[in-house]
This record gives C-alpha cells, structure tokens and sequence, in this order.
C-alpha cells in the first residue's frame, strides 16, 4: 500500500508546482524587467548589447504572459487529480488559489485571444504592482504547497 | 513592441543601432551626420568646432572680445526663416562675423538683438563672460568687500545701486566689481524685488550668516556651497581676489563667504539663484524683478513682510564687518530657516555642500579642476584660460568702475538672453539642503497672503479672476525661474513637490505633470553633431544641469558626472570657447535639437497620407464626401510634407475599393476588393503615389469622388477590414490614416453591434458600455503602432455607432479622434463649417512621424500612470506613430525615494520625431520645481487648473476600469480630501464654513463642473458616443483647451466698452470680465457670449437692447434673428466692430476655429447653452453652492 493513488497525486503534483515555481519566477522577473526597464539600460548591461538585452526582454515578457494560461491549467489539473484522490485537505488548501484564478480570469480585459494582460495598460503603475504582489504571493504559495506535497 | 519599434527607442541609446554606439556615438554623429535625408540638417552645421586655434588673440584682447576669425559654427535656424546673422558679440572695437544666428522660428530677433543689444563695451561684456564660478566667486567678494552693501551680490538688488560705494567694491579685488555693475543695474528698490532677494538670502543664509549656527557647525568658511570650498575661509579678502585673477587657481575659492561676514547672508542668498556670475548680472536687468516676485507672491509682501526678508536686509546693511569671517550675529533668519530645514543631510553634503571633511575635498577637487582647468587652458591655449576664468581680473579696474552703473543698461539684453542657468541651478542643487526648505519656507510665508489665504467658499461669491486663471509660479530663484519651461507646454499640478510620498499623501493633492509637447511654438532649434546626454540615464543637457567645472557637468536626473565633449566648448553663438554653460542647450528649456543618424533606425520616413472614407449608403446620404473633397482639395498644396510625401485613398461599404494613382493614367482607376475576410493590397506599389507627381490624378480622383456614389444602395459597412487594408498599406512606411466613418461598422471583422439602449440614458444610474466592446480595433491599433501608423478618427453620424470600440483604434496608435453628432450637409449647416474649418486645420497643422517620446524625471521621482494616447512601450517611454500640435498628455507620478536632499527636482520631455520635411528632430523640454517640506508649502504651489485637468483624466480611467459612479464619487472625494487636508493641517484658521487656500478656491467649481460635463453627467439624456467622445477629449485635449471645455467663460457682450482693453496689432480688443457661469447672471436685458472651447454661444436676451440688435447682430428686431446665425456681419459701427474684435480675438488663442453660434431665448440651441451653466441646479445635479454645502459637511466631518 506504499504507492496508492493518492501518493501519486502527491508525486505528480511536487512536480508540477516545481514548475508552477519556476512559472511564478518567470513572472516576477519578467514584470520586474517591465518595471526597471528605463533605469539606465546602459549601466544595467554595460557588457551586453543592450538592444539585443532589450529584444530579449520583449520575448520574455511576452512569454510570460503566455504562460499565464498554462499555470492555470496544471494548477488546475492537479486539483481536479486531489478531487480524484479524495484528499481533501489539499484540494481545501488549493481551492482559494483555484478561485482566484477563476475569478481573474473571468475579469481580465476584454480580449479575442487567451491571455490576461493588456499590453495597454500593463504600464500603469499600479497594476503592475498588483501584478509583481501576486507573483511573489503566488511564489510563496506554491513553495509552501511544495514542501506540503514533499511531506505531506 | 515590435522589433521596428523598439528600434526607434534609439532615444534612449538602448535602440539597436544607437546602442552599439552607446556613449560613443559622437563618433558616428561626426562621420555621417546626415545620411540622405538630413540635408537640410547638414547645411545649416557648416562646420563643426573650429580648432581652438580662433581663440588664441593677443593678450589684451582676449577680455571679451569676440573672436573674429572664428567660422560659425552653427547656425540656428527657426523654422522657416532666415534672419540676416545679427552680428553676435562684438567687442568693442571689433565687429566680429556672425557666428551664430539663433533665429527664432518666428523671427526671433530678440535673442539676436538681445547679444547685440548690449552694445557691448567692455564694461558690460566682463558681467557676459564671467564664467559661472568666477561671477559667483566674483558676486560674492562684491559683497563682501563692500560690506555695506551685500545686496549688490544679490542680483535683486535690493538696494539702490547708488548707496553702493564704487570703491568698497574694489576694495578687495578688481574682479568683485564687475559683479557689483550688474547688480548695481538692476538696483530695483521695490518691495518685491526685496523680497526676492530676501527669498535667496534665506536660502543662501543657512549656511552663512545667520544660518550661521548650522554652518558654523559644519565649518565657518562654508556658507555657499560653490565658493567656499575653495578658499579657506580665512583668507583675506585680497587673496580672494587675486584668486579671481586669471593667473590664479583659487578665483573661485573667493567667494567664501566666510569673510564677508555680515554681509555674507546676502551673498549665499545671491549664490542659488545667481550662480553664476552670469546669470546674477542678468537676470536682473532682463526681467524686472517685480515679475517674478510677483508671480510667486500674488501680494505685494512689502519687504517687511517675512521677517526673513527684513532680516537679510538687515544683515546686509551692516557695515562690513571685519574681513575674516564674522559670525554674523545670528539674526531671527537663520533661526527660521533651520527651523524649517533640518540641517543638511549628508547627502546633501555630497553633493557638493561644501562640508569640511571629505566632502570638502570632493568640492575642492571640482572646483580646483575648475580652476586648474582654467590654468591648464590657459597655458595650452592661453587666452581660452583667461576667457573661462579669468577674464575678469583682466579688466582693467576702470571698467568695473564703470561697469557698476553706467552700463548696466546694456547688460540687459545680454542676461535676458543668457542667463547662467545651469550655473544657478547648480548652486541651488548643491546648496545644502536647507536652501530648499528655506526656499520653502520664503514661499510660505511671502505667498500666505496670497495663494494660501483662506477664504470661505460659502461666503465669497466671486471667485473667479476677471481674466484668465493664471498657474502659480514656481518659488525658483530668479533665475532659474526665467529658464524654466513654459506653463503652456509643461505643467505640474503641484509646482512645489512634497519631500515624500506620504507628505503627498497627507495633502490628498494629485501629483502629476501636464504636456502639450508639440504645440506651435516658436523655439530655438539646434544642429550640432554632439547632442550631450548624460551617460547614465540620457538626459538631454538643460539649463538646470550642474556645471562642476569646465569640464565637466552633473546631470540633474541622476547626478551623475558627465564630460563636456569638445565640441560643447565652443559657444556658437558667442562664438567663444569654453563657456559650455552658454550654449544654447542650457540657455532655453525648450529646445530642438536635429537628431543625428544614430537617432534613427531607418530613413526618416516620407509624410504619407492616407484618406479611408466610407461611401456606404448612409454617408452618401450625409454628404460629408464632398466637404471632405472640398476641403482636401483645397489644402493640397497645405499638406505638410516634401517631395517625398506619398497620398493615397481607400473607400468601403460592404466592399473595399482602392484607387490606383499610377502617373501615367488618363484618370484614377477604381480597384474593388470584395474578399472582406481576407482582405489584400491589389497593386501594392501604386496605390500609394508621391503627391507632387500625380497631383492631377489626385485632384481628378477628389472631385470625382462625391459623384461617384451618389447612387448606391449599399448600406453595409466594412470599416475592419478597410483598416486592415489601410495598415498593410502603409506598414512598409507608416504614416496617417484619417478614417471617415458615419455609422456602426457592420461586416467582416471588427463589425459591432448596438449596444446602446436609448431608453436608459437619463434613467440608468450607471452607465455600461464604456469599455470596447471588441479587442479588434486596439490590436490593429497596436500593430499600428508597431508600424508607425496612426489613425484619426472622424466620425459623422447621428446614430450610435459604438465610440467606445472604434475610439480604440485612434487612442493607441497616438491618433485622434473628432465627432460631429448628427452631421448633414443641410440639415445641419454649422456642423458643416465646423467640419471645415477642423479640416483645414488638420490638414495644415505641423505633424511629426514615428515619433517617441520620453519623460524622464529627478531619481526619487517615478512615473505613475499616462493619460492621452499613446502606446507605453516602457515605464517612460510612449510610442507615437504621429504627434500633432493639438495633443496633450498627462503623467501621474509618485514619489518613490523621498527627496529630502534636494531643493529643487527636474522633468524633461524629450520628443523625437521626423518632421514632414524628412529630419529627424529631438524636441526637449525641462521643467524644474523647488521641493518643499511643509504642507502649507504644498498648498502654496497647488496649481487648481493641472489638478483638474488631471482629476478629469483619471476620473475616466476610473469610469472605464470600474463604473461611471465610482468616478464621480472619486471627484468628488478629491475635492473632500484635499479640503480636509488642508483644514486638518493646520492651515487654516478654524472657522465655519468652508475654508480653501485662495489657490484651491476654484477647485469645488471645476469639480462640480466635471460632474456636469457630459462625460460624467448623470441623469441627464446624454448619449453614449458623446460621453465617451467627451471622455477621449478630456484625456487628450491640452489644458488650456480642456479647462474653456470643462468651465467655459461666459462674458456680457452687449456693453462692451474699451475700458481696460488690450490692443493687439492696432485692434482694439475689449476684455470684458468674465462671469460665473449662473443663469442668473444673464439678463434678458443684455446678450452674453459663452466660450466652450471648440463652440462659441452667443445669447441674445429678449429684451436686448435694439442698439445691439441692429448695430451688431444686422437684424431689425429680437424676433428676426434667424433660427440658425453662424456669422457676426461685418458691420461698421462700433458695437460691432468691438464684438468681432473681442471674437475673433478669442479664437486666435487657439489653432482650430470654433463655430459662434447665435441663439435666442427660444432657440433649440439653448440646451446646449444651458448646460454649461454649471453653478445652477438641474434635475439631477447639484447646485454649486448645494455642492459647496455638502463638501463642507464632509470636510468638517
């Protein structure tokens, strides 16, 4: 009885926030990049190029919008695995995540394509500290929920 | 976010291209400073720095002579017009060649004539040279020396030139006169100007005299932060003036106040304001005094007035006291300032506060470097030396004497037009901290009777001026103050900066910027192969950058320590080496400088046009088609452009037809796209045709055009897919599209449907459908913008055809957007001169391409949020595919360090652009604020007009982020809190009713205006295409204009007499006040004219005196007045003469044409007339004074 279903979920869902970290790490970088952008690109990369830096930057944050979508999912996905496996305190603890996520997503900006941020107004001051504050909030999150999966 | 787009972030340096140059790119600048497309920019650079060489002259020469031989070595060029070079700077005998002529766009002769102007004999030209330092240094051994009068230091002036003994100046030192001649011209005795002075002894004072507890702590010697360093403090006062000398290393060292003793109060007040030498002589003679104190302190504050004020006058009256430093006796005004100011920061220190310990070698280092700078020139290049630092000593000592009141006459012109800005500057920077709490506390107390008085908005009525609200004026130094940006251009809600974020907080005042960057303006323009950035953060060389030493200039962003390269050495104006602070770059902080092509990631682009128009059944039944063909037609030849510019045309219904121009066709050929949903370019390389080679194609096609649709049946409209094919039109080039749309597009993609329920308008408490209903038309905007496409927007409809979705496709791509409600070639015939006029003017106007632009801000500062439209492409950086005169943007910014070593914070706009003509542009503007510590300070400085302008602006982001209600609770609750605040600072006296500063007076009324403005009225049937047009216009209207759209002027026209008017190139303008805007301040006796902006009303009353009636409206009687009157007739009487004056007066203040209409009692007009009468009461809306009563119950709360 060592390896049930349950310590399956277990395993998969280390795995998958693993990931989830990295995603969230993704995000604060790539907004904080966002962010400090104008602060003397040039001291910052004196020995990069800093077009190249700049275009890379682009790519990145692009990126990490798109990852929105997919950390979505395999939050998601593990949850509806915990439901499978009738472990209830993990899928109470993740629920709150799941809501919010849920609820962000039904608030997001009027858009044709998946997605969450509006390039237009990604800029403003305070979302991108609303944004910044929900990465490390999530960042913290998903390490806690890591350590619960490992022991737990 | 493109790849292109980035490209074009060069501004920065971080573009590709400029990148690899980075700091380097002088070096690119030199080879090739314009590749094809700059010609124009290459011939006006003829040369690049001569060879020090010119500047070698005999000995005697040297002084202020002008170099002759010297080749110009740049011109500047107004826009259009070449002035004949006024000869710049003679010298006395030697009249030199032009070397520059600054020839203002619209012939600015003054800055010409004012180098001329000085006539300059050597007494006046040793004030002109003076390099910064040695002025300082020079002003303030004046001061010293003649201890008696320590205000000649003071460029105020605050005494008689008279009272000051000739020859306690020379006591000392040669040198010191000169300084002393300036002074003595400007010797305004007046009140204000005293008080000015006073305002900078204060500042100054800390660290001197009376300050001297804080100094003395520091060190005796220390008091301004420039001079002392150098010389010790003890040396005699002989010493200090041979430092001057040229031959001496320690001229600068001289200022040290220290051994003036009493006097030295007044000369630290001299050193923020008057760094330099310069700038002190000046400033003075250039702008009364009286101006600018003025400004500041709306009251005459007699000089008595701030015990400050009295006291440094004091101080400096005393006879001298004994050369070494004398502890001044510690008068009442230092007290006050350390009270104000904690005592200097260490970081303060740093910066070059000249505190005893390291920091003290660190200023000593500058200033040694400046002056071994000036030795070491002086020995390679001899006479360079002399002319940077020493030029002074060189004169001989008659000439101060004489300079001291003869000339000063003459040196007017000279300061007006260069004024040692960034010298000033630099002293109020450096100065300890205290200089700006100081500065702080002066404001306060010299503007408390004016900006901060309280009064009680439930007892006085007549709050608003007669004339126009003017903006506070920043409490800067003279000097400083002359040089800073125009309100017009640059404005900031408040004008003096809370030290912290939470002092800001506290205050309950928005903080942001307001910019109107491109207006029509006439400024100098600038070609020089080196355009001096800071290193670090690339900021443009301005006028309140730090000149450390001739070498070298610290950056008031981000104090870093820059190089002045070689070629800024060279003054092309003076055409004198080594006065870098002379340049015209930090002379003017509105600037434009032609970009070099490290400012470029492509050719600068040809001007290209592109018409979209839709002919579907409905726009046919408008007849807009052919006002616009009319007008196009007409303004062919108006186009902006070169012979580069490309036109094309596009129209759509259901289909999408192209026009193939191709030279060599008998007549335009009609190419017809009917895939709407993949929508593709025919004959991609003749749709688009250079203008000047086919103009006849052109004008064939646009006269043809109203009639070749008059038949169609067609009622679909495929505006989405004619966008998509108007951008890969234009993608290979960019450019503008100007999109004629009259109803709600209804196939292919982007079609919209009608969202808006008529029923709910005046019912619904709040209102939906303010955001886009589709992405479609943003995404397209932002590929737009990618590709340097903007799109204006006109649209023609009477029904409701979804504003809030298409507004997108303007708003992101830096377009505009214009409404004509309910256009109809007949049925609405003043809609139709309306569209005229705003054509021509579109046509016409000044239009810059793939433009960007930066705002950068002093470290501390952050960028919070934009208004207007733009693409943000970084925290501070806005994409602009076009940039046209008529756009204004607004910046909230936060605070984000607090700012507590800093008297004073800058704010540069930097817009780089091609212009029609193919030259890639930089326009520059520097704004700079004092930062205060005090609240009251901050309500001092509140600028009613930039808050509300930036209240209107967020209020609709509020209302598209959230709800319209939460909007208009917001402004309401701005206007509560700011109250509050300053009820529960402390500020006011407590007493009932509803207190404001006198500066903040206006603000209930703005609000209360904002909430019956269409875009945040409620209750009222407003349709939902004009909210939300009015929402896109509050957010990128200029203030000026926004402010007439928000809170018209109404003035009473039937009277109008030439009392008090003005006269503007033999016109006779009568001003009449203006008048609150209450029904009851009509009079059915009278007729008033309502001035909204974009309309002007003319009411007529009905038992408006016949005289009126027939002498200026031409009509017998009230009852023949027609229903519908666009035009004053031309009669001649003077009634009418008056009126039309006073008319066409108003509408020369702004660029587009604003249609008068004429309306009677009855008129169905008169709706809209009414509904400017902001102060009355409506169903739905509070009165002002309701309004009033409820602020004042939450306030006292």
């Amino acid at each position: 009885m060592a390896f049930t279903f349950a310590a399956f979920c277990y395993m998969l869902a280390l795995l998958l926030t693993a990931a989830l970290i990295f995603f969230a790490i993704w995000h604060i970088i790539a907004f904080d990049e966002l962010k400090t952008d104008y602060k003397n690109p040039i001291d910052q990369c004196n020995t990069l190029n800093p077009t190249v830096e700049k275009v890379k930057k682009i790519k990145r944050v692009r990126l990490a919008l798109k990852l929105v979508l997919p950390e979505y999912l395999i939050h998601v996905f593990f949850c509806i695995m915990f439901l499978c496996a009738t472990e209830w305190l993990s899928l109470g603890l993740n629920m709150p995540l799941l809501a919010y996520h849920v609820w962000r997503y039904m608030s997001r900006p009027v858009m044709s394509g998946p997605g969450l941020y509006d390039p237009t107004t990604i800029m403003n001051a305070d979302i991108l500290a609303f944004c910044q504050k929900e990465g490390w909030c999530k960042l913290a999150f998903y390490l806690l929920s890591f350590f619960y999966y490992l022991y737990g | 976010m493109s790849s292109p787009a980035a490209g074009l972030s060069s501004q920065n340096g971080a573009g590709r291209q400029a990148c690899s140059n980075g700091p380097i790119q002088n070096l690119i600048m030199m080879q090739a400073p314009g590749r094809g497309y700059n010609t124009a920019a290459q011939t006006m650079h003829p040369q690049h720095m001569p060879a020090k060489a010119p500047l070698e002259q005999p000995a005697g020469q040297y002084h202020y002579g002008c170099y002759q031989s010297s080749p110009p070595v740049s011109v500047y060029q107004g826009p259009g017009q070449s002035a004949p070079p006024v000869s710049v700077y003679q010298g006395p005998g030697q009249s030199a060649p032009p070397v520059s002529m600054y020839q203002g766009p619209g012939h600015s002769a003054p800055p010409v004539s004012m180098y001329q102007g000085p006539r300059q004999t050597n007494m006046t030209r040793p004030p002109m040279r003076p390099l910064q330092p040695h002025q300082a240094g020079s002003a303030r051994i004046a001061a010293p020396a003649p201890s008696s009068t320590p205000p000649p230091v003071c460029s105020n002036s605050f005494y008689p030139g008279s009272q000051i003994p000739p020859h306690s100046q020379w006591a000392y030192g040669t040198p010191p006169p000169m300084s002393q001649p300036s002074v003595a011209t400007n010797h305004v005795t007046s009140a204000p100007s005293q008080l000015s002075a006073a305002r900078y002894g204060i500042q100054n004072s800390p660290p001197q005299g009376p300050p001297a507890p804080l100094n003395t702590s520091v060190q005796p010697g220390q008091p301004s932060g420039y001079g002392m360093q150098n010389s010790p403090p003890q040396r005699p006062p002989a010493s200090l003036n041979s430092s001057v000398q040229p031959g001496q290393p320690s001229g600068y060292g001289i200022q040290n106040s220290p051994l003036q003793g009493p006097s030295a109060p007044l000369n630290s007040s001299v050193q923020p304001g008057q760094p330099s030498g310069y700038g002190i002589q000046n400033s003075p003679p250039q702008r009364p005094p009286a101006p600018l104190n003025i400004s500041v302190q709306p009251g005459p504050a007699p000089p008595p007035v701030s015990p400050l004020s009295s006291q440094s006058y004091q101080s400096g009256r005393q006879p001298f006291g004994p050369p070494p430093p004398v502890r001044p006796e510690a008068p009442p005004t230092g007290q006050l300032n350390n009270a104000a100011t904690p005592p200097p920061p260490a970081a303060a220190a740093k910066q070059e506060v000249p505190v005893p310990g390291a920091e003290r070698t660190q200023i000593h280092n500058s200033f040694d470097a400046l002056e071994s700078g000036g030795r070491n020139a002086a020995q390679h290049h001899p006479q360079m030396g002399r002319a940077v630092g020493l030029s002074y000593p060189s004169l001989p000592l008659g000439y101060q004497n004489m300079a001291v009141s003869p000339c000063a006459p003459g040196m007017q012109p000279l300061s007006q037009r260069y004024p040692a800005g960034a010298q000033s500057f630099q002293q109020a920077a450096l100065g300890p901290a205290q200089l700006g709490s100081a500065l702080g506390g002066m404001n306060l107390q010299q503007s408390q009777p004016e900006a901060l008085r309280a009064i009680n908005l439930l007892q006085e009525r007549n709050l608003l001026p007669r004339g126009p609200v003017t903006p506070p004026v920043p409490c800067l130094p003279q000097d400083l103050q002359r040089l800073n940006c125009s309100p017009e251009v640059f404005r900031c809600t408040l004008t003096n900066i809370p030290q912290t974020q939470s002092l800001l907080n506290k205050a309950k005042l928005p903080l942001g910027l307001l910019l109107h960057p491109f207006k029509d303006m006439s400024l100098p323009v600038v070609t020089s192969s080196t355009i001096v950035r800071c290193r670090s953060c690339r900021t443009y060389i301005n006028p309140f950058v730090t000149f450390l030493d001739q070498r070298r200039w610290k950056c008031n962003l981000c104090y870093r320590v820059n190089e002045v390269p070689e070629e800024f050495m060279y003054n092309p104006v003076s055409r004198s080496y080594g006065e870098p602070h002379k340049r015209p770059e930090v002379q003017n902080p509105t600037i434009e400088f032609i970009a070099p092509s490290e400012y470029m990631l492509r050719p600068p682009q040809p001007a290209v046009y592109l018409f979209v128009l839709d002919v579907s059944h409905n726009a046919v039944e408008t007849g807009y088609l052919d006002t616009v063909c009319r007008s196009l037609l007409d303004s062919l030849s108006l186009l902006p452009g070169d012979t580069r510019t490309k036109i094309g045309f596009i129209t759509f219904d259901s289909t999408v037809h192209f026009y193939n121009l191709q030279e060599g066709l008998s007549q335009p050929q009609m190419l017809v796209v009917s895939d709407i949903e993949d929508i593709f370019i025919p004959t991609p390389d003749s749709l688009l045709v250079n203008l000047n080679e086919c103009k006849e194609l052109v004008q064939d096609l646009l006269k043809g055009l109203p009639q070749m649709f008059t038949r169609t049946l067609e009622t679909q409209c495929a505006l989405g897919p004619a966008l998509q094919a108007a951008f890969r039109l234009l993608s290979p080039t960019g450019g503008r599209v100007s999109v004629f749309q009259t109803q709600l597009p209804s196939v292919g993609v982007g079609a919209l449907k009608s969202r808006e329920d008529p029923n709910q308008r005046a019912s619904a408490k709040d209102i939906p459908h303010l955001t886009p209903a589709t992405d479609f038309y943003k995404k397209l905007a932002l590929d737009c913008s990618g590709q340097q496409i903007a799109v204006d927007l006109f649209l023609l409809s009477g029904q409701y055809c979804d504003l809030a979705s298409l507004a997108c496709i303007s708003k992101y791509s830096a377009g505009g957007v214009h409404y004509y409600p309910s256009y109809h070639h007949l049925h609405n015939p003043a809609q139709v001169e309306q569209l005229q006029r705003d054509l021509k003017r579109y046509f016409s106007r000044k239009i810059g391409f793939e433009s960007v632009m930066r705002v950068r801000c002093t470290k501390g500062l952050s960028i919070h949020t934009f208004h207007g439209n733009f693409f943000v492409r970084s925290t501070d950086l806005l994409s602009l595919p076009n940039i046209n005169p008529d756009s204004g943007f607004a910046v909230q910014m936060s605070i984000e360090e607090n700012l507590v070593d800093m008297q004073v914070v800058s704010f540069q706009a930097a817009l780089l652009y091609t212009s029609s003509k193919g030259e890639r542009r930089i326009r520059v503007h520097t704004l700079c604020l004092p930062v205060v510590n005090s609240m009251a300070d901050i309500f001092a400085g509140a600028d009613v007009q930039a808050i509300t302008g930036l209240l209107a602006s967020m209020a609709v982001d509020r209302s598209v982020t959230a709800s319209l209600s939460d909007a208009r609770d917001a402004l309401v609750n701005a206007a509560i809190d700011s109250l509050r605040a300053y009820r529960s600072g402390g500020l006011s006296v407590q007493q009932p009713g509803l207190v404001t500063p006198a500066c903040l007076r206006l603000l209930p009324l703005y609000v209360v205006a904002l909430l019956k403005q269409k875009a945040f009225r409620t209750g009222t049937s407003t349709r939902l295409d004009e909210r939300v047009f009015a929402m896109c216009q509050l957010k990128y209207q200029p203030l000026a204009y926004l402010m007439l759209m928000i809170h018209p002027a109404l003035y009473r026209v039937d009277n109008l007499t030439d009392e008090g008017a003005i006269s503007i190139a033999d016109r006779t303008v009568p001003q009449p006040a203006t008048l609150q805007l209450s029904v009851e301040k009509l009079s059915r006796d009278g007729s008033f004219l309502m001035d909204s902006g974009s309309v002007l009303y003319l009411w007529v009353g009905r038992n408006c005196a016949p005289n009126f009636i027939t002498q200026v409206l031409g009509v017998p009687s009230y009852t023949a007045i027609p229903q519908t009157m666009t035009q004053l007739p031309e009669l001649d009487t003077a009634e009418s003469t008056r009126t039309r004056a006073f008319i066409s007066w108003l509408r020369e203040q702004r660029p587009f044409y604003p249609i008068l209409h004429v309306i009677r009692e009855e008129s169905p007009l008169k709706a809209s007339f009414m509904q400017h009468m902001v102060e009355d009461r409506t169903e739905s809306a509070l009165s002002y004074y309701e309004f009033l009563l409820h602020l004042q119950q939450q306030v006292n709360k």
